[in-house]
């Protein structure tokens, strides 16, 4: 079967002619005739060099097609063809290999309906890497965050890409190919984890990304990944995900709701904030769940970080000195913040963890917008079909 | 190690030259500093050097850094010296050195021809932005604001680059080149900037827009061909630069085309079909389609001045010793040194313009400006593709190169814009219809009204398309500073 490819194209609507981008792409897949400035998608490899030095954003536009459109076809357009319905929203192809298609539309799978991206959030980049092709990033670190005391082992991973182009989003996911064959003697298929730092690195302007990930009794991924050392060579596939993505309107109220891990992508989000708009104020809430304070990743940091510039609820369910508490309890308890983030055009709602956290989370959403006289399940799939509502749950 | 790709701000002057590590120059240029940071404030009206603008800055010159957007007061920011990565083992790409293994350091024979391109070169940059200074009071929308803002400190930052060449490489004579392209200033009696066409004041935004088409891009043309230059520091400065010049081609040939494109919408949404209509047009509060080709042949034939004589010896002198190339040099298959080939110009014979062959290297000029006016061409196009989309019967024309000349074999006589000579009195009786008038002037001027409000538009002008980094309809490209 014809996988359909993802194929970067130039608007001649929106370019000027200056051929900057052509002079810059590396690969010379960028050339020009009397009309227009067009990309060879056999040469283009994703890098992304050419994006930022162009003057008019007519440069950041992709298809998802079947058949790549010819040099030819390009240099006869007067203006960018529409989308093609090739069975697939287009607006949200998460990932081009089937496998990991299927593994994201399934932790999507909790917003009830068909995940939209929110309307400001940049583009994302998809599958540059797959399990044919996979880059190879170095692990320069691996440190624990939960308590030497603690049975739960979760651990934060930085990987460098060096000169390999890896542009991801906070939000977007990467696969990890452990070593080794399964049962059957074929290789391991790819894991999936969510990026835990910005897009500009985890260190700003490095080539590099962090990953939360806990290890698993038995699994055979979170184990080879939280052994790695700095210095040891990980296969890496993605990104993955084209919806679970951060508006870049800074204004955008996030009410972003996690247990455990699920908090690495609200870790990149806030992260993503601070440097973009350190002085938003009022427009991000954590409601995060964990077991104990020492097993929650981040909790240190997290409390550094200005009750103002985010609001943080922390709900422990086997803390000794204090009765069960879950996430949906916090939410109830903030009702009425929640309820004000459920009326907000601007309101945008995340939640990412255990499956089992979803019904739970329902209910309490349920039972504040009864409170108010709303329909619970009309906000949500309004929310939804505006790109406003994200569920990644596992 | 030195990193040459990073801007390093361990100096008051970001850099990726290793300038913290090079006293005598940094030195220079620290002295250097306060009178361009004087000249930056005596220039454009204080309450918008107060005002927080959404910039682009350079954080190292690859293509991953160099576009940073954020909030800056214009005489924060970040002006530096940026030099394009130095590719290894380049060589001379032109004339009778061809081959030989770029310089690094100015080569003796050619000191002062290479001095005088640099401080020309030099003298536009910061004359720009003193043409334009009084343009944001005026401004169509905080969009074109910011724009224009970033032409200017675009502008300064180039004016850096140049007198970084003239401090690291010209010594005692380079640093008073330096300190005369600060006393020089557009319009001045006394010390005016070198070239005729950065002595004119930019009136109003179309003005603007027209000279940021056509008269950026003879700077990018003359970019282009220095950055072919064998010695190697220069080459590398105007191949960054040239990143930064795109912009400036961007508000050109956007502001035009958004000038056109709101006029037809105008005249559409009141039914009048004829663009010769104008009394009733101008009525609308928009700019009609004739007045705009009378400013499009008036920015361009000045443009057109600005690649000097035809014929040329300076220029063959300047390719032949390899300082300066052609446009896109390394891409053209000859032998870069025109030993046999020629080129066709225009010559004066019998009173009549006739084109003839002259040996290529004397038309080294003539040649530029071709490109130059192929180069043009394209946007003119996209331009008459809005009106064409409007259904409107009216087509924007370059015109003939011969028109409202002041320089080259065209000189002071009388040609029509299709290129056919006229009487004196022929051409009096035309000029009207085709360079703009005084109540031509004082129409476009009526209608330059400042508009302040985020998301808003003059009328004369329609939004962009596009926004800046990206951002929505809506954005505060400017947080202006009310006193």
């Amino acid at each position: 079967m014809n996988q359909p490819i993802k194929q970067h194209l130039i608007d001649p609507e929106i370019c000027i002619r200056c051929y900057t981008c052509e002079m810059t792409c590396p690969l010379e897949a960028i050339e020009h005739d009397e009309n227009n400035v067009v990309v060879d998608a056999s040469k283009c490899n994703f890098c992304m060099d050419c994006i930022p030095v162009c003057p008019t954003g007519s440069i950041d536009e992709w298809r998802v097609v079947n058949e790549p459109y010819s040099l030819e076809e390009q240099y006869e357009w007067m203006e960018l063809p529409e989308q093609e319905d090739i069975g697939q929203d287009a607006g949200g192809v998460e990932a081009l290999d089937d496998a990991m298609a299927a593994l994201l539309a399934e932790a999507h799978k909790g917003a009830g309906g068909k995940a939209r991206a929110p309307a400001t959030a940049s583009k994302p980049t998809v599958n540059l890497y797959n399990l044919a092709k996979p880059a190879e990033a170095k692990v320069t670190g691996n440190y624990r965050l939960t308590s030497d005391q603690s049975d739960s082992d979760v651990r934060h991973i930085i990987l460098d890409f060096g000169a390999q182009p890896f542009p991801v989003l906070e939000g977007q996911s990467i696969g990890i190919i452990p070593p080794g064959e399964d049962a059957q003697g074929n290789p391991h298929l790819p894991r999936l984890y969510s990026v835990s730092s910005p897009r500009d690195g985890e260190r700003p302007n490095y080539n590099n990304l962090s990953l939360t990930v806990k290890r698993e009794d038995k699994g055979i991924c979170s184990n080879y990944v939280c052994d790695l050392k700095p210095g040891d060579t990980v296969r890496v596939t993605g990104p993955f995900g084209a919806t679970f993505l951060l508006p870049s309107d800074a204004n955008a109220h996030l009410l972003m709701i996690c247990t455990g891990t699920g908090s690495a992508p609200f870790r990149a989000f806030t992260m993503r904030r601070q440097r973009e708009a350190p002085s938003a104020r009022n427009s991000l809430t954590l409601v995060f769940g964990a077991r104990r304070a020492e097993e929650l990743p981040y909790f240190g940091p997290l409390k550094k970080v200005p009750e103002e510039f985010m609001a943080k609820h922390f709900a422990f369910s086997r803390q000794e000195d204090g009765p069960k508490h879950y996430v949906q309890d916090q939410l109830r308890e903030q009702s009425e913040q929640v309820a004000q983030i459920l009326a907000d055009p601007n309101g945008h709602i995340y939640i990412c963890g255990l499956k089992a956290m979803e019904q739970g989370v329902e209910e309490a959403f349920k039972d504040i917008a009864r409170a108010k006289g709303m329909a619970w399940a009309e906000i949500r799939d309004r929310m939804r079909d505006e790109g406003r509502y994200h569920v990644e749950t596992y | 190690m030195l990193d040459l790709i990073n801007v390093s701000y361990d100096t008051q002057i970001p850099n990726n030259v290793g300038l913290s590590q090079d006293k005598k120059v940094l030195k220079a240029l620290e002295k250097w500093h306060p009178g361009y940071i004087n000249w930056w404030n005596d220039l454009i009206p204080q309450n918008f050097q107060e005002s927080l603008v959404y910039l682009r800055t350079a954080v190292s010159v690859d293509p991953k850094g160099w576009a940073k957007f954020d909030y800056v007061k214009m005489p924060e920011y970040r002006w530096g010296v940026l030099l394009a990565p130095q590719v290894e083992g380049r060589t001379i790409p032109c004339g009778e050195h061809y081959g030989e293994p770029a310089w690094q350091e100015v080569p003796g024979e050619y000191r002062n021809m290479l001095k005088r391109l640099i401080v020309i070169q030099g003298d536009t940059e910061p004359a720009s932005v003193e043409q334009q200074r009084m343009l944001a009071l005026t401004a169509p929308s905080l969009y074109d604001m910011r724009n224009l803002f970033q032409v200017n400190v675009e502008e300064g930052r180039h004016l850096w680059a140049m007198v970084y060449l003239l401090h690291k490489y010209f010594g005692r004579d380079g640093r008073e080149e330096a300190d005369d392209l600060l006393r020089r200033s557009s319009g001045s009696e006394e010390a005016p900037r070198m070239l005729g066409a950065f002595n004119e004041e930019t009136p109003d935004w179309l003005s603007f827009f027209m000279f940021t088409y056509f008269t950026d891009r003879d700077g990018k043309m003359q970019l282009e061909s220095l950055a072919q230059s064998g010695f190697d520091p220069l080459s590398r400065t105007c191949r960054f630069m040239l990143t930064e010049e795109a912009h400036h081609m961007f508000v050109g040939e956007t502001g035009v085309g958004r000038t056109i494109e709101r006029t037809c919408q105008v005249m559409k949404e009141n039914g009048i079909d004829d663009p010769y209509d104008t009394a009733k047009i101008r009525d609308l509060g928009v700019i009609d389609l004739p007045l705009i080709q009378k400013k499009l042949n008036l920015h361009y034939t000045l443009s057109l001045d600005l690649f000097g004589q035809e014929v040329s010896t300076n220029a063959a002198n300047a390719f032949n010793a390899g300082i300066k190339g052609r446009y896109m040099e390394a891409r053209i298959k000859d032998d870069h040194q025109l030993k046999a080939d020629t080129y066709t110009v225009w010559d004066f014979e019998d009173g009549k313009a006739v084109q003839k062959e002259v040996p290529a290297l004397t038309a080294i000029n003539m040649r530029l400006r071709d490109d130059y006016t192929k180069d043009a061409a394209g946007g003119v196009k996209r331009w008459n593709k809005i009106i064409e989309k409007f259904g409107i019967d009216f087509e924007m024309a370059l015109p003939h190169e011969s028109f409202n000349r002041k320089i080259g074999v065209f000189a002071d006589r009388h040609f029509n814009p299709e290129g056919q000579m006229v009487t004196g009195a022929e051409y009096d009786k035309g000029l009207p219809e085709w360079l703009p008038t005084n109540a031509d002037g004082d129409f476009i001027a009526s209608l330059m009204k400042p508009c302040y409000e985020a998301g808003q538009y003059a009328g004369w002008i329609a939004p962009p398309k596009v926004g800046i980094d990206n951002k929505p309809g809506d954005f505060e490209y400017v947080k202006l500073h009310m006193a």
